[in-house]
């Protein structure tokens, strides 16, 4: 085996979805699954981005549309809706996008820092804006989004 | 390769601990007067068995504590000592002292050096002070080669028993050849260093005036891992005749002259095998004799020997198992329980004839598959007694650092709640029990001015009402006082006033820094306690009341729900929405008729109920839903009764009664006002439980002028 696959501080592995016209990555070692959009039970009284909960074999897991959240992309459910079920802060979750295009690897040399604007997430959680060919993969501290306060996902810790 | 001994020793931290805890429980029931030699003997057993555990994981420290206890314990169920009252305080002590230094040993805190000095002293003390023995000279220990021992260790643990003084090396044969002095019989001896040698390699010599040799070879020894013991026992077994004095012994002897015996003094029946007459026996020759009499004849398991048996019986009725397979046995029961329901709704849509046979075999899963569910529910139940059992020495000691005369009175001990429950109860209830006896009860000379009797009563009761199960802890003490917990509340800056409903009053002391102890004893007073207890019992999903009458008493009863995971509910529907409501809360449900619904003043609706008038909550304007119910009259009021207040909830439909696997919402999401969990329909939907105790909250904060539009 090549070694220097395992080294994610060189190497990192991505799983790229889409968000409008926008690509972003995650750390495809906090993927769990890609399925399709099912029935949701929505939850009452909850932001308009939190479309409820699934059944996940068992397990109840919240789904997120990042969609909504972000205000990218078209906001349609259909057989081709995609959701993301993620692993982060020993939750699971599902985030729904508009597509998964791939998974690369990005060596570090590929990556830049973000800069303070450009994007409609806060800078606080992207990782720094890679480069592959002509296109360009925002990556997403997905762990540090999915848990921050404004995603209300997380009941906040209580001081 | 080298054997992983943690988890032994986990197994022995375990066993230490219930030894402890059923040590802790005899003595409290031992009757110092007339103590039970059936208690004793069981006392005395834990403190060996957690000597031996010891002994063999080299917790030397721990060893030699129990060594102490075990000794004066051995002394008094030998009836050679009198048992007296403070002998089972310094047990006691002896217990906890015990319990610090095995949670030490598992890195859990220090253990107290003091403590632990002061406690063998006092036990060394009491187990001297009438103790007549001879102190035996020159002990000549010799060890047969063999394989590698620590000497080191063997010399520790001789060091318990007396001085060694000299150690020499022999022959080949016994390389080793130690000499001792000490007051123990060679037969202590033996057994203690049996830990470390292999028994048949120690040869014990008395040098004083008795010379005790037993050789035996290892291929006779039928167990040598009893060591001593071993061949007495089949001897009996293969002679159970030879009962009459020591005649058996020498039936071991004659067919097999591998036993042999020099020098005929020293134990009772070594000589008698030896058919010499015995000179005065020794000390301990009477009592090992009897006991192995006693052994052959009906063989009742009296001694240390037997005692192994007796253990393995124990351990086979029960085993441990660890909380999460259970949990894991438990989550794939409650999946079972979907599948089984998801099948039964499918199945109705057959054709009842045609389908006969699947139909009966699907009625037949449903039964089994609930039975299933409850046993593997039974698994995680536990007497609450594991709970109380804790008390009668905290209340034993807390009396008496008190100055306080009480009597604890335990009721429904058996009454089984959550595993879960059990470990989180003991801290609340600590608190009130504790609570109660600084705080609530008086000190008999105050008690016998108001004219009670000096001896105060406090109470614990457990039973189940309704889905609940309640722990109540009562007390026939001075009371909650009103005023001072008012102007207490007042000098704390809580917004109070002088009408407050008593009830209300007394939930001001489960507010945080709220203490009206006048003085802050080491028991309670801090104000720290209370807000936790309410704060744990809430986490658990649980209340707490409060009754109280100044002079006569007062009575804390907490409620718990019965169970975590599965409960019987009610699913309703709520515009296109599921929802299920626990059935303990549900009264009864009725189709409104606008006449029986008046509204008040723009604070919402009620509902006229055979004269009862409920505040009328509807479920869509509480969580913001589309409705398409138009009237009253088309819908469905549930009357719920929760914390003893009862509310009419107003909902679209009654579908149907189910019984449905609580799902935390909170394992992955967070916690949503007005649900109390989820749980997953038979076809695979998510629907979430309500909290019907917030719900009658939350309908008090709502005003519903879409309800008042319609009732006009």
């Amino acid at each position: 085996m090549d070694s220097m696959m395992s080294d994610d501080e060189v190497n990192r592995e991505l799983l790229v979805f889409a968000l409008g016209k926008e690509e972003y990555g995650i750390d495809i070692l906090k993927v769990q699954e890609i399925r399709g959009y099912d029935a949701v039970t929505s939850i009452a009284n909850s932001p308009v981005f939190i479309k409820g909960v699934i059944n996940l074999r068992g397990n109840i897991v919240p789904i997120v549309d990042l969609r909504i959240k972000f205000g990218l992309g078209h906001v349609v459910y259909d057989q081709f809706t995609v959701v993301i079920i993620i692993n982060v802060s020993q939750r699971t979750m599902g985030i729904v996008v508009d597509g998964v295009s791939d998974v690369m690897t990005l060596a570090s040399d590929q990556l830049r820092s973000a800069p303070e604007f450009g994007s409609a997430l806060d800078t606080a959680y992207i990782l720094g804006l890679g480069t592959v060919e002509n296109r360009m993969i925002i990556l997403v501290d997905i762990e540090k989004l999915m848990t921050s306060a404004d995603m209300a996902l997380v009941e906040a810790i209580a001081a | 390769m080298t054997i992983d001994m943690s988890q032994f020793i986990a197994v022995f931290f375990d066993e230490a601990a219930e030894h402890l805890a059923s040590l802790e429980a005899l003595l409290l029931k031992l009757d110092v007067e007339s103590p039970d030699p059936e208690a004793l003997n069981a006392i005395f057993r834990a403190a060996h068995s957690i000597k031996g555990g010891a002994a063999t994981f080299g917790f030397n420290d721990l060893t030699e504590v129990t060594h102490i206890l075990e000794n004066l314990l051995d002394r008094i169920r030998k009836q050679e000592t009198q048992l007296r009252p403070e002998m089972v305080d310094a047990f006691l002590r002896a217990g906890d002292v015990l319990q610090d230094m095995l949670a030490a040993h598992r890195g859990q805190g220090e253990a107290d050096e003091i403590a632990i000095q002061q406690i063998t002293d006092e036990l060394a003390s009491l187990s001297n002070e009438d103790k007549q023995s001879v102190a035996f000279e020159g002990v000549s220990i010799e060890i047969a080669a063999g394989e590698a021992f620590d000497m080191g260790n063997l010399i520790a643990g001789l060091a318990r028993y007396g001085r060694v003084s000299n150690i020499e090396h022999g022959d080949d044969e016994h390389p080793w050849h130690l000499t001792m002095a000490t007051e123990q019989s060679a037969e202590s001896i033996m057994e203690s260093i049996a830990f470390l040698i292999s028994p048949e390699r120690i040869y014990i010599q008395n040098g004083l005036d008795k010379f005790n040799k037993v050789i035996v070879k290892p291929e006779d020894l039928n167990n040598s891992q009893d060591g001593a013991y071993g061949f007495f026992e089949d001897a009996a077994a293969s002679e159970p005749t030879a009962n009459e004095g020591y005649g058996f012994f020498t039936s071991v002897t004659t067919p097999e002259p591998t036993v042999l015996l020099e020098d005929g003094e020293g134990f009772g029946f070594f000589t008698a095998v030896a058919a010499i007459v015995p000179a005065p026996p020794p000390i301990d020759a009477p009592v090992i004799t009897e006991t192995l009499n006693r052994r052959s004849s009906d063989r009742i398991a009296m001694d240390k020997g037997a005692e192994k048996a007796t253990v393995s019986d124990k351990s086979d009725s029960s085993i441990r198992v660890s909380v999460e397979k259970v949990d894991q046995l438990l989550n794939l029961v409650g999946e079972l329980v979907i599948t089984q329901s998801m099948l039964a709704q499918n199945a109705l849509l057959l054709d009842p004839v045609v389908h006969e046979k699947l139909l009966s075999g699907v009625a037949q899963l449903e039964r089994n598959t609930r039975e299933l569910q409850e046993s593997v529910m039974s698994i995680r139940m536990m007497p609450i007694s594991f709970v109380f059992n804790r008390y009668p020495r905290l209340v034993r000691d807390l009396a008496s650092k008190l100055n306080k005369q009480v009597e604890l009175r335990m009721i429904g001990e058996n009454t089984e709640l959550d595993k879960g429950f059990i470990e989180k109860l003991s801290d609340p209830m600590t608190h009130l029990v504790r609570n109660s006896l600084d705080h609530g009860l008086e000190t008999p000379e105050v008690r016998l001015a108001k004219g009670k009797p000096a001896q105060g009563n406090l109470t614990l009761k457990a039973f189940h009402q309704g889905g609940n199960i309640v722990i109540e802890v009562s007390d026939d003490g001075a009371g909650l006082n009103r005023e001072r917990i008012l102007s207490k509340a007042r000098e704390r800056g809580f917004n109070v006033n002088d009408n407050m409903p008593d009830s209300e009053v007394w939930m001001l002391i489960f507010e945080a820094g709220f203490s009206t102890a006048e003085q802050v004893t080491d028991v309670s007073g801090r104000g720290v306690g209370m807000d936790v207890v309410r704060k744990n019992i809430q986490s658990m999903g649980g209340r707490i009341e409060i009754q109280s009458m100044t002079g006569i008493g007062s009575t804390m009863s907490v409620r718990l729900p019965l169970t975590l995971a599965i409960l019987d509910g009610m699913s309703i529907s709520v515009s296109s929405e599921l929802y299920i409501i626990p059935l303990t809360f549900i009264v009864e449900s009725l189709q409104p008729r606008m006449a029986d619904i008046k509204s008040m003043a723009g604070r919402g609706s009620v509902i006229n109920v055979r004269g009862e008038y409920l505040p009328l909550v509807a479920l869509y304007e509480v969580f913001n839903l589309p409705t398409e119910v138009k009237s009253f009259e088309d819908g469905i009021a549930i009357i719920l009764e929760a914390e003893g207040q009862k509310i009419a909830l107003f909902v679209d439909d009654l579908l149907g009664q189910h019984q449905v696997v609580v799902k935390n919402l909170e394992t992955n999401y967070r916690r949503v006002a007005g649900v109390a969990g989820a749980t997953i329909m038979g076809d695979g939907h998510v629907a979430f439980i309500l909290d019907i105790a917030i719900l009658v909250q939350m309908a008090q904060q709502i005003t519903t002028p879409y309800l008042t539009q319609m009732a006009a």
